[in-house]
Formats: C-alpha cells, sequence, structure tokens
C-alpha cells in the first residue's frame, strides 16, 4: 500500500496533508490542556470595563452577569451608561467591531446621582434594600441620604419610594469638570457614504452648564 | 560666557512687543467695585471667611487656604462684601465659580502691615508659612501655590534657582517692564527664595529681545555674587520652565517629573517680588503688573491693577473699541484663552489682556484635511508626534495617545501655529486630556462600585446564610427529639397527671399550682 | 455680536496653506519639464495641460459622488500635483485613453476611494502609473529619441499623437535604462560608448540633464521648507552605496555606475517629487530616512535584477505598505524620556 501511495502524486499529497493536520491537531491538543488557564479571566476583564452602574438596563441583573454573557458571545452594545466609550473598550478587548448602543435597552445619557428631597421622606427604607452599593444612609423610621461619592446613579432606588421623593441629578456639571470638545469638523464627517444620513457628529465631551 | 543650548523645534512668530510701551509702570484709578474668584491657584479652593455686610480692609484676608494645596484670598482695597455668590471666572469654559465681591469706599485703607527683618535666622518652615498666608502662587501664567513649591524637602535638594524672565510669548511685556522698574526688588527676592531652598546659584533669564532689562538685572544683580544674568536668542517657548532648563542646562526634567527631580526650581520675575514683599513688609498679593495691549486699544500699555478688577474696567480704562475686536483674549496670543464675558474679574495669574482687531488677528480659517507634511513636528519643543496625536485624538484611542506621550505636551501651539491645512491641534490635545482625565475618574468610581456591591453581596449571602442556619439548627434539634421519643408535649401532660395523681390522697388543701 | 470663542493658539504663521504648498511643488517642476520639452518636444507639456483638466473633473466627479462640496476643494490643487506628476512620469506622445485611465486610476481609485486628501496610503500618481505599466506595457515604452539623436516632434504632432494616435507616426526608441536592461552581456565602458543615445556626459542625453533640472528643483523645494532632507538622501544615498557595491569596475554583468543610476531614468524625479509626498510616506524624519533608503535599496534591485527598467515607481508603492510600520519604530524620544544616569 505504501508503494501505491508514494508512487500515486495524488494519493501522495493527500497523505501528507492528513499526516500535518494529526500532528497540528495534536499539539493544538496538547497545549490546549497543558497551558489551561483555571476560570474564566475574560469575564473578569470584561468587568472591569463595565461601568459597575448596577441597573439592569442590559437586561442582566448587575453588571457581572452581563459580563458573563458577553463572555459567552453576547453583543456588547447593551450597557446605556457605559454609552460609546465602554462599547469600543470591549471591542477592542475582544477584537470585535463596535456597534452602535442598542436602543432598546436605553440611551446614552448624563451620569446621574440620586438626592432625597429629605421634607417628604418617611423612613420606610424601601430604597436602601433597593440600592445595590450600599450608597444610601438611614433606618426604619430615620431620615434617609444618598452618599454621593458612593451613588451609581442606576436609579434603582426611584420606583420602591412610596412616596416619589428621589431626584436623579446630573453629577457632571460645573467648571471642574469641563474640557474642551472636539473641534467640529465638516471635512472629517461624512467620511464614506454610508456615514451620510447617520448621526455622526464630532462633538464629544461632557454637557457644559450654560455660563 | 556662560554656554547655552537649544531646544528643538519652535517658532518666530511677530514679536509686536513694543505696542504696549514695556519699561513704564501706569497706574490705575481705583475701580468701583472687586470681584476676587475664591480659587485663582492650581488646588483647592480658599475658603470664605467674611460675610455679605462685612467692612475690609485693604491687605485683610477674605478667604482662607483649604488643605495644603491652597492658597487664600486677600481684600486689594477698603470697601464691604456686597455679594457672595458664582460669578463668570477667567477660564477657558467661560463658566462660573464662587466669588466675592467687594464694593470699594476709595479710602483704600490698610491694615497694618509687618515685615520680617530678621528673616535669614527665622525656621524656613515659618517663612514658607508666611508666603502661604501672603496669598502667594506662580504669577507666571500657571498660578502654582509657591509655598509648596518652596517647602518639598527632596533628597537631592535644590542646586540652582533660576528667575524665568524669559516672556516668549507675543504681545506681553508684563516681565520685561517688571525687570527694568524693580531689578533690585527681583533680585532681593530671588535672594531670598535662593535662601529658602539651599541653592548655590541664581540665574536670571532673558531672552536678547529685551537689552533693557538685561541691562538692569545685570546692575542689580552685581551685588549678589551668587547670581548671574544669562541671555539666550529669542524663540517661542523658550520661556515654558521644561525648555528654559534644557537652554541653560541641556538636561531634560523626566516626563511625569518636575524641575525639583533635577535640582533646579523656576519662578517667574513678579512671584519673586511678591515673595519679598511678603517677608520684607508683610504686604500680601493683591496687585500685580499686567499688559494690556492690542490694537483695539488706544491706550495700550503695562498697568498695576488690583486683583480682582472686571475686565471691562480695564480696557475701558485702555480706550477699547468694542465694535473693532472679535476676540478678547486673557493671556498671551499663544496660550491665553479667549473671554467672553467681559465681567470676568483679572486674577493672580492674568499677565496680559489682549484686544485684537480683526486685521491684527485675523478668525481662524477653515479646516481642511491633514496633508501629513510633519512641520508640526518640526516645530514640537518636546519632540512629540503631533499628527499622530491628531490621529488618535480623532479616534478617541486613549491608549495610542498615552503610548505617544501626550501628557508631555505643554500646550504651547507651536504645531497650530505652523499647519498649512489650519487645523486647531491644541483643542484637539486638550479633549482628548480631558476625556483621559475624565475616564481615569470614571475607572476610580467604577472600581469602588464594584467593590462596594461585591461586599454588599458577600452580606446578604452571609446574612441569608446565618438564616438559614439557625433554621436549620431548630429544625434538627426538633427532629433529634422526635426520634428519641422525647415528645415535650407528651412529658407535660404526664407531669400534671403525675401531679394530680400525688395529690388526690392529700385532701382538698391545695389546688396544682 | 458676542466674543469669538475659540482655543488657542490664536497667531497662526502667515501665509501658509495647502494651495501654498501645491503651488510650490508645481513651480518646482518647471525647470524639468522644461529640459524634458527642450529635449523630447512638447508631448509632456500637453500631456500635463490635458491631464490636469482631466484631473480636476474627477475630483469635482468624485466629491460630488461623496456628497460633498466639490468646488472649494479643488483650489487647493492637490489634484493638479498628482496630474503633473503621473503626465511627467508617462511617455510623452501617449494616446489620450492612456491619460485618461491613468489619471482616472490616480485620482479615483488612488485618492478618493481612501476618502481624499490626506487619507491616501499610496502615492496616488504611482497608483496610476503602476496600472498602466502593467496594463499597457507597448504604450508605456513607447519614449522617443532624444534632440541631437533624433528629430523631436513639435506641437501638432504631439497633439495629433495626443487625440488621433491611430495617426500619429512617431519614432520609438529605448531610453538609456532600457538599453543597460537589454545589454547586459557588454563592458559598461563599451556599452556606454555604443549608442547614440548613451553618448551624453553623465547617463545618456537628455535624460541626464532632466534628472539634473530636478535636482535643481528639489533643491528649491528643500530650501523652501516644504520637506526635510531625510528622504531624499535616503534614497539617493542607499542607491548610491548600493551603486557602488554592485559596480565591479564595469564588468559585463555587473550593475550600472553610481553617476548612471543617480542620473537616470526617473531617479531625481522620483526622490524630490515622488517620495516627499508627505501623505504616504512615512512621518518622523528618521523614519522618512529609512523609507528613502528603501526606495533606494529597492529601484536598484529592480534595475539591475528585476523585470523592468525603472523601478521607482515600484518602489515607492512597495514602502507605502511599510510605512505604519516603520512609523511604529521610527518614533523620536520624546522630551524627558530619555533614562537618565544619576550621577552624584
Amino acid at each position: 500500500m505504501v508503494e501505491t501511495i508514494l508512487t500515486n502524486p495524488i494519493l501522495l499529497a493527500l497523505a501528507a496533508l492528513v499526516g500535518m493536520a494529526v500532528v497540528f491537531g495534536a499539539l493544538l491538543g496538547f497545549a490546549a490542556v497543558r497551558f489551561e488557564v483555571e476560570g474564566n479571566p475574560l469575564s473578569d476583564q470584561i468587568n472591569s470595563i463595565l461601568p459597575q452602574t448596577q441597573c439592569g438596563q442590559c437586561g442582566y441583573p448587575g453588571c457581572r452577569p452581563y459580563a458573563e454573557a458577553i463572555a459567552e458571545g453576547d453583543s456588547i452594545n447593551k450597557c446605556p451608561p457605559g454609552g460609546e466609550d465602554t462599547i469600543q473598550a470591549l471591542a477592542n478587548l475582544l477584537d470585535v467591531e463596535p456597534e452602535p448602543l442598542n436602543a432598546e435597552h436605553g440611551v446614552e445619557a448624563e451620569p446621574t446621582v440620586a438626592f432625597i428631597r429629605e421634607d417628604e421622606c418617611i423612613g420606610c427604607t424601601k430604597c436602601i434594600q433597593a440600592c445595590p452599593v450600599d450608597a444610601i444612609l438611614g433606618a426604619a423610621k430615620q431620615m434617609h441620604t444618598v452618599i454621593i461619592d458612593e451613588c451609581t446613579g442606576c436609579d434603582l432606588c426611584v420606583e420602591p419610594c412610596p412616596v416619589d421623593c428621589i431626584d436623579m441629578i446630573p453629577r457632571k456639571e460645573g467648571i471642574q469638570h469641563w474640557y474642551w470638545p472636539l473641534p467640529d469638523d465638516s471635512s472629517r464627517d461624512n467620511l464614506i457614504a454610508t456615514d451620510r444620513g447617520s448621526d455622526k457628529t464630532s462633538e464629544s465631551g461632557p454637557k457644559q452648564a450654560a455660563a | 560666557m556662560r554656554q547655552i543650548f537649544d531646544i528643538h523645534g519652535g517658532i518666530h512668530p511677530p514679536e509686536r512687543k513694543e505696542l504696549a510701551n514695556p519699561g513704564q509702570v501706569q497706574e490705575m484709578p481705583l475701580p468701583s467695585k472687586l470681584v476676587l474668584p475664591v480659587t485663582q491657584h492650581i488646588g483647592a479652593p480658599a475658603r470664605p471667611i467674611v460675610e455679605v455686610g462685612d467692612s475690609v480692609k485693604g491687605g485683610q484676608m477674605i478667604a482662607e487656604a483649604q488643605g495644603p494645596v491652597s492658597v487664600p484670598v486677600h481684600a486689594p482695597s477698603s470697601g464691604t462684601i456686597t455679594a457672595i455668590e458664582s460669578r463668570a471666572v477667567p477660564h477657558a469654559s467661560g463658566l462660573t465659580d464662587t466669588c466675592i465681591e467687594i464694593t470699594l469706599d476709595g479710602t483704600d485703607t490698610w491694615v497694618d502691615l509687618k515685615g520680617l527683618d530678621d528673616w535669614r535666622t527665622r525656621p524656613k518652615a515659618e517663612l514658607v508659612e508666611c508666603i502661604r498666608q501672603a496669598g502667594i502662587a506662580g504669577l507666571g501664567g500657571a498660578g502654582f501655590p509657591t509655598a509648596i513649591k518652596l517647602a518639598s524637602d527632596r533628597e537631592r535638594g535644590i542646586h540652582t534657582l533660576i528667575i524665568n524672565g524669559t516672556e516668549c510669548e507675543p504681545y506681553i511685556s508684563a516681565d520685561d517692564t517688571v525687570m527694568q522698574c524693580y531689578a533690585r526688588e527681583i533680585v532681593e527676592g530671588a535672594e531670598i527664595l535662593a535662601h529658602m531652598v539651599g541653592a548655590e546659584n541664581i540665574i536670571l533669564a532673558v531672552e536678547d529681545n529685551k537689552p533693557d532689562a538685561v541691562e538692569a538685572m545685570t546692575k542689580a544683580a552685581e551685588a549678589l555674587e551668587i547670581a548671574d544674568v544669562v541671555t539666550f536668542p529669542t524663540k517661542y517657548p523658550s520661556g515654558g520652565e521644561k525648555q528654559l532648563i534644557e537652554i541653560l542646562f541641556d538636561m531634560q526634567v523626566p516626563s511625569g517629573g518636575i524641575p525639583a527631580d533635577i535640582g533646579i526650581l523656576c519662578q517667574n520675575p513678579s512671584t519673586a517680588i511678591a515673595v519679598r514683599d511678603a517677608l520684607l513688609d508683610g504686604k500680601p498679593l493683591t496687585d500685580r503688573i499686567t499688559t494690556v495691549t492690542g490694537m483695539a486699544l488706544q491706550k495700550p500699555g503695562n498697568r498695576r491693577v488690583l486683583l480682582g478688577t472686571p475686565i471691562r474696567e480695564l480696557l475701558a480704562e485702555a480706550a477699547f473699541d468694542r465694535d473693532a475686536a472679535d476676540r478678547v483674549i486673557h493671556g498671551g496670543p499663544m496660550m491665553g484663552f479667549a473671554v467672553t464675558d467681559l465681567d470676568m474679574p483679572l486674577v493672580k495669574i492674568t499677565n496680559c489682556v489682549l484686544a485684537p482687531t480683526r486685521t491684527e488677528i485675523p478668525p481662524p480659517q477653515p479646516q481642511q484635511a491633514c496633508i501629513r507634511c510633519g512641520m508640526c513636528a518640526e516645530a514640537c519643543p518636546a519632540s512629540l508626534l503631533p499628527q499622530q496625536l491628531y490621529w488618535y485624538a480623532r479616534a478617541k484611542d486613549n491608549e495610542q495617545l498615552e503610548r505617544h506621550n501626550l501628557l508631555d505636551c505643554i500646550e504651547c501651539g507651536a504645531c497650530a501655529y505652523v499647519c498649512p491645512s489650519h487645523i486647531p491641534l491644541v483643542q484637539y490635545y486638550r479633549s482628548a486630556k480631558g476625556a483621559i482625565r475624565e475616564a481615569a475618574k470614571e475607572k476610580v468610581r467604577s472600581d469602588n462600585s464594584r467593590t462596594r456591591f461585591e461586599a454588599r453581596q458577600e452580606r446578604l449571602e452571609r446574612e441569608a446564610a446565618a438564616r438559614e442556619a439557625k433554621r436549620a439548627a431548630r429544625k434538627a434539634a426538633a427532629e433529634a427529639r422526635a426520634k428519641s421519643g422525647d415528645d415535650p408535649v407528651q412529658a407535660a401532660i404526664e407531669r400534671a397527671k403525675a401531679k394530680k395523681a400525688a395529690q388526690e390522697p392529700k385532701g382538698t388543701e391545695d389546688n396544682a399550682q | 455680536m458676542s466674543l469669538m470663542h475659540v482655543s488657542s493658539p490664536h497667531l497662526h504663521k502667515p501665509v501658509t496653506s495647502v494651495e501654498q504648498v501645491m503651488k510650490q511643488v508645481l513651480l518646482a517642476t518647471l525647470p524639468g519639464v522644461a529640459v524634458l520639452t527642450w529635449f523630447f518636444g512638447p508631448g509632456t507639456l500637453v500631456n500635463i495641460i490635458f491631464g490636469s483638466m482631466l484631473a480636476m473633473g474627477f475630483e469635482a466627479w468624485a466629491l460630488w459622488l461623496r456628497g460633498k462640496d466639490y468646488k472649494s476643494p479643488l483650489k487647493d490643487h492637490s489634484v493638479i500635483v498628482t496630474a503633473t506628476l503621473l503626465c511627467i512620469a508617462l511617455p510623452p506622445y501617449s494616446p489620450w485613453w492612456l491619460i485618461v485611465v491613468g489619471i482616472g486610476v490616480s485620482v479615483l481609485l488612488g485618492k478618493h476611494a481612501f476618502g481624499g486628501l490626506g487619507y491616501n496610503p499610496f502615492n496616488p500618481a504611482m497608483v496610476g502609473y503602476v496600472v498602466l505599466l502593467v496594463s499597457f506595457p507597448l504604450q508605456m515604452s513607447a519614449w522617443t529619441e532624444p534632440r541631437g539623436v533624433g528629430e523631436v516632434p513639435g506641437l501638432l504632432d504631439a497633439i495629433t499623437a495626443l487625440f488621433a494616435p491611430a495617426s500619429y507616426d512617431g519614432v520609438t526608441a529605448a531610453t538609456p535604462l532600457d538599453l543597460f536592461r537589454q545589454n547586459a552581456g557588454m563592458l559598461f565602458d563599451d556599452l556606454m560608448v555604443s549608442k547614440a543615445e548613451l553618448a551624453g556626459p553623465i547617463a545618456g542625453i537628455g535624460w541626464d540633464l532632466v534628472n539634473i533640472a530636478f535636482l535643481a528643483g528639489g533643491i528649491w523645494l528643500l530650501r523652501q521648507r516644504i520637506f526635510t532632507w531625510h528622504a531624499p538622501a535616503g534614497m539617493l544615498g542607499a542607491l548610491s552605496v548600493c551603486a557602488l557595491l554592485g559596480f565591479d569596475e564595469g564588468s559585463s554583468t555587473g550593475g550600472g555606475s553610481v553617476m548612471f543610476h543617480l542620473f537616470s531614468g526617473a531617479t531625481m524625479f522620483g526622490a524630490f517629487f515622488i517620495i516627499t509626498d508627505p501623505v504616504s510616506s512615512a512621518v518622523s524624519n528618521r523614519g522618512r530616512l529609512i523609507f528613502g533608503a528603501g526606495v533606494g535599496v529597492l529601484v536598484y534591485l529592480i534595475r539591475v535584477n528585476g523585470n523592468y527598467p525603472d523601478a521607482v515607481a515600484f518602489g515607492v508603492l512597495l514602502l507605502n505598505f511599510a510605512a505604519p510600520f516603520i512609523d511604529q519604530y521610527t518614533q523620536p524620544q520624546v522630551y524627558g524620556t530619555k533614562k537618565i544616569e544619576v550621577d552624584e
């Protein structure tokens, strides 16, 4: 049989390719076992990119479940608090194409924090139980207040409040947060035909309060 | 003749300094009111210590420093506090910040000032505190609290103090004027500063386009042995402290570091005078020499202005023709920012107010595509690649921006000056730097939120587990009792029966208790 | 009217713009074009005029297709430079359709398909040239005899050749580089005296003076600071070194002499007008030096060992591929990033 293979060029080529496939397959299999990394560090890396708002707008109960879903293959454009920057960072990490934010899950908005109108608060602790990062200070029948530095703006506290005394106010206004926006540049917008009609603009940077 | 070196790149814009008659200080009449922002420096805002309605005297502290990186604010003249509220402040954004408004009474009554005659024998900490309490920040334009710069105790120490009289930006002649008129005071201030930081040498650096200043400084420096006047060819931006150090010593300040890392301290001549006034006369920082210039002014010049003077009054005194000007610039034409609200006050870092006519500084031309000519890289004093920074800033690729050393950009504007496509490069870099800064802050915040969230999850699980454990224990106890036939209810019934049985033969005297 | 709110710097270098740069480049080609016209007749000039008008038309059309303003970008003259450079590279009495295809490919494919001015990764003129060279080898080798060897066609001939190629009856001749390639078996010194076309002072009649004229234009552009010396120096230096190494006293199998290579074909034109196109070359000065050197080496190799008589176009396109890679590894030392030795 070896004789026939060696003399027939087609069979020889076939045998060579099959042989190489077996050898390299074995090498890869060995490497997959020998160099395997424990756990799933990819979902940790993804979780460290997500904004940790724990708001649930992506459809998952928190950022870690969404991170694990992305590691399994879910799309990366479901996080409104993260916005375009998070989508871009995830796209870079996973080496996939960035997509625009999926409007079904919300729109990118200014970062906010919760604010309790203390005159109306009845001390029921429903908001305290709802807050995923324990950012609300208070106890039963005592005044409740939001610690601004810990609040992620997820607004999960707004619904449970029976007297509707919680407002979401913008976090990033004022002279400390201002920075120059990118210049307007019409030579840059609509570079290719498919840009036409989309709302790609060159404006970026936080909204600035009027002087 | 001391050897001097050269920086990479640099440009030669038209100087236009004679417009403001350098060498003459013009005094200004007292304005009707002053508006003093609580942040005229880099660092935490000062906290007002007066209230609306209070009377204040000149030199009185009206806002105290908060924390180590902060500087107090003093009333430049006597009057009444009429408001403490948000007003337009000199900032590129045009946004508002807390300001203290003083309506002046015109008498210019001052508090008693006391200087330190024996400053040479006082401990350094006391001198530093005196400078801090005098409200001195870097008057060259950056506004870094001077006390902090002087207080640092570095291992290698400071060996050279540089008084930076370069003033390389076009139009500005405030330092030139100060050097011509107050050379002796500058040298006195330099001596104090050198004593405080232990410097062995003082260099008084002046560009060669200021021969009168060179002469004045040379004469004043004869008295002080360790002081030398060094001149070098005019080029923008030689006056940036990193570039100046390269010119004088052919050494580079390490990226991300400060000149003190290589044993050098730079100060502006006006800051040196302020230090001298604070220590020798006890006078806090309440005024400065500012260049008011531009062809939209009939009477340009270098004026001594009180801090807090609204820019509108300053321009009016210089006979400003509002219709001739498209923009008013706070600072110089290369690094200053455009002012939109003329009620903005003049602050510690205002070294120039520029009001050009439309023909003098024409409106910016529309931006064209980058042709990658590389003239920007030729001009950059930091040897960066402005072209690549531009592309990455557009792509918002923060990683590549940091790899290409965006944070080493001093925003001097030489690249945008030479760009044939008229691209506003510096705006791209400022925007990118702001985005990087904010992203870093957000990362810290989200890391904190994640830790807190995980801690909360853990706590909830712990509580749930504890409840579960308690319930399980109760259940196990109940089952154990049931198994061993130990029925507590049955046992109680038996006990009651036994008691009853024990009591019956005795009669009816006592009922079971 | 409110006060303007723009970012610093507020000053700008006067009289500098893309248009300014392009105009100066066009001016610098004049000596070379003049010498070409003297030695080979008005063919090149006619081509340039025809090609420039075509190029403007193509560019306006491309901009219109992309939905952008198609009037003001034409003012920056960049497409005229592309057309001029391509037409200088083409044989002088080419038919109109050759020029149409060449300019069309250059402007539409080489420039606008990538995003227009400033976005092309390849030199547009060279893209057009290479497409023509590979597709129409016969027409692309139809060079003529220089003055002194044969008769130089006149203006009427030029126009006929352009618009009615079928009725144009020109005489084609080989260039010095063609002859060098075809007669590899001869000793170099013998070769130089064998043919009339090679009898010029340095590297062939007409061609050496053309190269000198482009060299003069290039040096003027250097003095005007339109580009830096690094790319041309890299190319000419590398080419000279290769020629020096390969020149074994003029044997029959060696390369040409250094002077021959430097002053024949498109060497000077390529060194000062093609590789200095800023959009498609490297970004830093060191990178440009390496870029130029790469082109020089490739030009020598392809001329001596490759299939084509002149190789500047291929060399440039191959290095355009490599430019981003060169950029990655030739970033200048940023202020403050050099490791300092601490000496006490």
